[in-house]
């Protein structure tokens, strides 16, 4: 399936879910198949609908005096955090045209999150029943989406810089006691995100190629 | 009366969970309004109502897991 490709730089969450939400709107109305986004956040935290605020560890004012936005959202999973030092890509699918296949899209995006890491000489796993990728025990890549008439929004973050797993610590990041870690902390270097989203976009484009477009 | 079903919703998927009604019991509804959203691993999806009517009794409600082929709600056509 082809897709196109928006790299948003770095962008307000809101504005980024309006820009989803606009080109949902193109993919239903059948201009093109599909999206996909690329961007980074300013700080923020978003709960999905399988979480609790209770997941977030500091008062919310704490958050408030941090800058850092919380928003309630209708992703699936449950509390996250987003910042300048991950990569975001929000694949807008229309799945009606691969497969009608929830599970499948999920560990597509487990897979494609994977092979990226491998570019790095990093093997990234997965482990059933705790959806995202990790390196050893600790999460490096978080999934959440949401699917309206099999059309895909939200997606996958994957922690890139160091710098930013600090604010990790204010929440219990999906609902759990664990341990986040990115590329810049594995490979004991600097990565500029700029210089690595062609290889993510890559690796959306090898894992839908054969793909067919099918006809509705 | 017209059923709403869980469809299928991929190879080995059995079941979601009702995360949110988007109507109450006894609430017009238009043909492919948003009717219900539903979880499944870490995916949010909606059910388009079937048909307009009343949506006249809910079997589901939020919290709930249904399994695939179960009917969630009855719709009386207008």
């Amino acid at each position: 399936m082809d897709f196109r490709v928006f790299n948003l730089g770095l962008v307000d969450f809101k504005k980024a879910l309006q820009f989803q939400k606009e080109t949902f709107q193109e993919i239903k109305n059948n201009y093109f198949n599909g999206a996909l986004i690329l961007c980074r956040h300013y700080p923020v935290i978003t709960v999905g609908r399988g979480g609790k605020i209770e997941n977030i560890k500091v008062p919310l004012f704490e958050l408030k005096n941090r800058g850092i936005h919380l928003y309630e959202i209708e992703r699936g999973g449950d509390v996250t955090y987003h910042g300048p030092g991950q990569l975001i890509a929000y694949p807008v699918f229309n799945l009606n045209y691969l497969k009608k296949d929830i599970h499948l899209f999920l560990r597509q995006l487990e897979g494609l999150a994977i092979d990226f890491l491998s570019d790095f000489g990093i093997k990234g796993l997965r482990y059933k029943g705790l959806t995202g990728v990790w390196i050893d025990k600790k999460k490096v890549a978080s999934i959440g989406i949401a699917i309206r008439n099999w059309i895909t929004f939200y997606g996958i973050s994957i922690n890139i810089k160091k710098d930013d797993l600090d604010n990790f610590s204010l929440i219990k990041p999906c609902g759990m006691d664990i341990e986040m870690t990115s590329l810049e902390s594995v490979l004991n270097r600097g990565v500029e995100i700029d210089n690595i989203k062609n290889n993510l976009i890559d690796k959306f484009r090898e894992s839908y190629k054969d793909e067919k477009t099918h006809n509705l | 009366m017209t059923k709403v079903v869980l469809p299928e919703l991929g190879e080995r998927i059995e079941k979601a969970t009702v995360s949110y009604w988007y109507f109450k019991e006894g609430e017009k509804v238009n043909e492919k309004d948003d009717l219900v959203e539903l979880t499944t691993d870490k995916a949010t999806f909606n059910l388009p109502s079937p048909c307009s009517g009343m949506l006249s009794e809910i079997y589901f409600h939020e919290g709930d897991t249904v399994n695939i082929g179960e009917v969630l709600a009855v719709i009386e056509e207008s």
